[in-house]
């Protein structure tokens, strides 16, 4: 208590006061001092930095990825063409919490555990603050409710995007093929040089065209520096540079005569292919069944794409390059031509037919497919048209296989036909050399025999049977197949890969011998020229389907079905100045003449009953030194619809 | 206790050397203080038009809270020092009942009741203990002989803590601090001996680690850490200060020119326009502009402190001293946080941040300030 009670001090108190508040003075000049130091160390000695990630901050470099090439038929209707489509995106910098902004859109548009579950995996490999897709093909509705609440979304927003749309669906599906999402297989075989070029590019050519000129139509990135606010709104754009948009395609291929032999090969399973002889250019292109490609473009359903991949018609397959059939006897015309130049047989050459061939010091018996024979003079032009196996056996038992295999090499059979579409098949032709190499025995005259018809070791696709008949049409001058006809309005030279030489009365024989088949007493073909008012030279073939696929399961209805024989016609018309040649394959239709014939004939009148400017395309190329090829009055009917024109279209 | 007064009659108390008044000491006005005040809260205003994104509205409505500041320190400055000290039990007592009804009664945002509404008034009585507190210290210290004695310390530490407790509950760790330090810096004053300074500093270092583990909520555990390593969650914790430091650092020495700062007008600066305003101005003045504002700061800083040594009694002299050193505690926290020396607590830069209680709070501690510059030669009884 007494100190409590003892005298206040006034002049001590003002001194401890004094002292301590020194001492407090002291404090705050060193902690201003701290403060000013910070400031310095900040604004002054890390200046740089700080400048650099302000910069970084509000700055962004944007990839403009470049609008994809448009692709056109030959009369400048659209078959590939990129139409707008809203897609939700989210930059998973910005978002705070993932999880519970996924779930607010959840409510907010249709989400299914799948979007998600492809979203995470998306979210593992993105480039810092890029936009990943959450949702593709936003409907109206659900951009407006997105927009409503996007003061609760930061980080979320909707782009719009140009995505490939394929007007005639399922016509083009195996020619022009389709885009799709980039996956992670073909980003891990990424160059550096293809990741820059992809910046900002969802989709990727993944079949047909779309994958064979992907680097054409992709175009070249262009890049924009924007200037964005914390919630990664673009206030604007300081710097741009345009992206190239891809180059336009126009192919040989015309979409009525597309519809016209799809029509004509109704339900069947099949293929037909039709060339432009003095070209080389594809004209149509049909492997049924077909799909939708627009399917393919933002990612395919799995309902969807397991019953693409279940069906037992397998519409994936490209029955035109990647179906590998015998071609039967479809080869007969060719062979004959070589026989002819290579001296084997000539104009008079003529051959009794039994019914059945026998070869010398061997007792096995080789029945035509006439059980009676077809007579006792047949000659090359009767045994084309009848397709008399004994006469072609005859040959072949006196010729050599290596020369044989001489011929259907010129004429494009045993190997890739190198048409400008992926991943073509490339048949087989037999040789002694690949019979040794690939099955270990010698060559025995019997796989002659099997051999000229088209069947044992040869496989041929519906495009190299076209290929093979447009080099008879041609006579002898074997174009490579081309599906482009012009990239951005420049043509495309047709590219000569062999020139068979033979005399023209050699040509003028099998051009007799294969209008004998449409138009003789006992042609195999007639159906193939019903009606028309041009000549038809086709050969009918018949290949026999030798066992089930692996895989395929037993139905035996559809087995019974599925073990006929295949159907096979090839064609060319008009005889007496070829423009068109023409591969058709039914599956399992049994009869070439009666079931493959008349789709040829579809073909042919519709291609030869148009007006001639609408066949002779304003881009066909001509070769200058050609007399055969038809001169046209007006070249150029009008300018090319879309020559060099870039931007957005649709 | 009323026979004691008598020690505090000044020796020269009703001299006849008085001059003529001028009107500033007759309205009981610091004319340096006022100065410097009003120059600062001009640039507040400049530097808020900026930081709140060219918004008229946060500008005028800044601007009157300023105003009704003004005049509240006009008041409070007319009131009597002797008024102040008679009354402050009841002023303490009052904003401790207060703080009771804002734990049962409290409205509030974001998990802490700060607020009590009555009708369509809203205030934050935690507020009010900014002043009540170091008022309610220096009366009670005046009446002791100092330096206190160990009872007195304990004491005043009743009348902080009970506050301050009061206040961490709601919770408001920062307010708490800050009143909890304005008692103490009264107490310091007084002459409290580094014997007990030194061992309560020893105590807290103590204290340190059970505070860390049972103390202090999640959220302000992850401000602490997040002041030692801010790149490690640049867009969770870390963003503000990630973000307030580029703002800071890019404006240089010369700045961005006014408006044209881009952290701050592109939204990347959080909280631009209250807490972390003082980076709105680094990074458009640069760090000419920082000084001149610090130099403010200063300048009111050594015109309050002179304020508190010419103070002729305890009261008026521990009263100036804390809310002078409160004042640069609340400059000092503000700016190290926005500058990513100190962890985020919700202090905004005094008169500069938008926001009007603090506005007012501060402006009327000032009025006392003045009210304890002018009584110099009055007598107190």
């Amino acid at each position: 208590m007494s100190e409590n009670l003892r005298f206040k001090d006034h002049h001590t108190e003002q001194r401890l006061f004094r002292n301590r508040m020194l001492v407090a003075i002291f404090g705050v000049v060193v902690l201003l001092g701290v403060l000013v130091a910070r400031f310095y160390n900040l604004q002054v000695v890390n200046y740089e930095d700080y400048r650099t990630q302000s910069d970084q901050n509000r700055i962004q470099v944007r990839p403009v990825p470049p609008t994809r090439g448009l692709i056109y038929d030959r009369n400048g209707e659209m078959l590939a063409d990129n139409r707008p489509s809203y897609t939700l995106s989210v930059v998973r910098e910005r978002v705070r919490d993932l999880d519970a902004t996924i779930e607010l859109l959840g409510r907010l548009v249709h989400l299914e555990d799948r979007d998600v579950e492809k979203f995470n995996r998306r979210l593992q490999r993105r480039r810092p603050f890029e936009p990943v897709p959450l949702r593709y093909r936003l409907s109206e509705d659900e951009i407006a409710r997105i927009s409503v609440n996007e003061f609760h979304l930061p980080g979320v927003s909707v782009e719009a995007e140009l995505v490939r749309y394929y007007p005639e669906s399922k016509l083009f599906g195996h020619s022009v093929g389709y885009v799709g999402r980039i996956n992670e297989r073909e980003l891990s075989g990424f160059s550096e040089e293809d990741v820059r070029r992809y910046r900002g590019t969802q989709s990727i050519g993944k079949v047909g065209l779309e994958r064979s000129y992907e680097d054409l139509l992709l175009g070249e990135v262009g890049y924009e520096n924007v200037e964005t606010n914390a919630r990664g709104r673009v206030l604007r754009v300081l710097e741009r540079h345009d992206p190239k948009p891809g180059a336009e395609l126009t192919l040989h291929l015309d979409t009525r005569l597309q519809q016209v032999a799809t029509e004509a090969l109704g339900d069947n399973r099949g293929a037909v292919v039709a060339i432009d002889v003095k070209t080389g250019g594809v004209l149509a292109f049909v492997s049924q069944p077909s799909f939708d490609p627009n399917l393919f473009v933002t990612g395919i359903s799995y309902k969807d794409y397991s019953a693409l991949r279940d069906s037992l018609d397998v519409p994936l397959f490209n029955r035109v390059i990647q179906g590998q059939y015998p071609p039967g006897s479809t080869l007969k015309p060719m062979m004959g031509l070589g026989g002819l130049a290579a001296g084997v047989i000539s104009a008079e050459t003529e051959v009794a037919d039994p019914g059945y061939f026998k070869l010398p010091n061997d007792p096995r018996i080789y029945r035509d497919w006439k059980r009676w024979g077809h007579g006792k003079h047949i000659d090359l032009i009767q045994g084309l048209a009848q397709s008399c196996d004994v006469y072609f056996w005859d040959m072949a038992a006196r010729w050599n296989i290596d020369d044989m295999h001489d011929v259907a090499t010129r004429f494009g059979l045993g190997e890739k036909t190198g048409i400008d579409l992926p991943r073509e098949y490339p048949g087989l032709f037999p040789s002694r050399a690949w019979k040794r190499g690939a099955r270990g025995v010698p060559w025995f005259p019997g796989d002659s025999l099997n051999t000229v018809l088209g069947q044992g070791f040869v496989l041929a696709t519906p495009l190299q049977l076209a290929v093979m008949t447009a080099t008879i049409a041609n006579r002898g001058t074997h174009y490579r197949p081309q599906m482009v006809m012009a990239i951005d309005g420049v043509e495309q030279p047709p590219e000569v890969l062999h020139h068979v030489d033979a005399r023209p009365e050699y040509w003028d024989l099998v051009f007799e011998g294969m209008e004998a088949v449409v138009y003789s007493a006992h042609g195999t073909g007639k159906k193939a020229g019903a009606g028309l008012d041009f000549k038809v030279a086709g050969k009918s073939g018949t290949a026999q389907v030798v066992g089930i696929a692996q895989g395929e399961k037993y139905d035996s209805e559809a087995l019974k079905e599925r073990h006929r024989d295949h159907a096979l016609f090839v064609a060319f018309a008009p005889v007496d100045d070829p423009q068109i040649a023409v591969s058709v394959l039914v599956e399992n239709g049994e009869g070439g003449g009666r079931v493959a014939a008349p789709v040829a004939r579809e073909v042919f009148f519709d291609w030869m009953s148009r007006p001639l400017e609408n066949t002779a395309s304003r881009l066909v190329w001509r070769p200058p030194m050609s007399i055969s090829a038809p001169v046209h009055p007006h070249p150029h009917p009008h300018p090319h619809p879309h020559p060099q024109e870039d931007g957005i279209r649709g | 206790m009323a026979s004691r007064d008598y020690m505090h009659r000044l020796p020269d108390a009703g001299s006849s050397l008085r001059r003529p008044e001028s009107l500033s000491r007759r309205w009981h006005i610091d004319l340096p203080l006022l100065l410097l005040l009003m120059v600062l809260a001009g640039v507040g205003l400049v530097v808020l038009y900026s930081a709140s994104g060219e918004e008229v509205h946060y500008v005028k409505r800044q601007a009157v809270f300023m105003g009704l500041a003004f005049v509240g320190m006009v008041i409070a400055a007319q009131i009597p020092l002797e008024f102040y000290r008679r009354w402050s039990p009841w002023f303490y007592l009052a904003g401790c009942c207060l703080l009771v009804a804002v734990l049962f009664f409290g409205v509030g945002a974001k998990g802490a009741q700060r607020w009590l509404q009555i009708g369509g008034f809203r205030f934050q009585p935690s507020e009010a203990l900014k002043l009540a507190v170091p008022i309610a210290v220096a009366a009670y210290l005046h009446k002791r002989s100092l330096p206190p004695s160990f009872l007195t310390v304990i004491g005043t530490l009743v009348i902080i803590g009970v506050p301050a407790a009061l206040i961490v509950r709601q919770p408001d760790l920062g307010t708490s601090i800050l009143i909890a330090t304005s008692g103490i810096f009264a107490l310091y004053l007084s002459g409290l001996s580094w014997k007990m300074i030194g061992g309560a500093v020893v105590m807290a270092l103590m204290a340190a680690w059970p505070m860390w583990m049972w103390g202090l909520r999640d959220y302000q555990k992850q401000r602490i850490l997040t002041l030692f390593n801010p790149d490690a969650d640049r867009l969770g914790a870390g963003w503000n200060i990630f973000q307030s430091k580029a703002a800071i650092g890019s404006g240089g020495w010369d700045g961005k020119g006014y408006m044209q700062g881009t952290q701050s007008q592109l939204d990347f600066l959080p909280e631009s326009h209250t807490d972390f305003i003082i980076a709105v101005l680094a990074e458009e003045w640069g760090m000419r502009g920082a000084l001149i504002l610090l130099v403010l700061y200063l300048l009111i800083i050594a015109r309050g402190i002179y304020i508190s040594f010419m103070a002729q009694h305890v009261f008026g002299r521990l009263l100036a001293g804390s809310i002078t050193l409160t004042f640069f505690v609340y400059v000092f926290v503000n700016i190290g946080m926005v500058t990513g020396l100190l962890p985020v607590v919700g202090v905004p830069l005094p008169l500069v941040s938008h926001g009007g209680t603090s506005v007012i709070t501060l402006m009327a501690g000032f009025g006392i300030l003045m009210a304890v510059s002018t009584e110099r030669r009055r007598v107190l009884f």
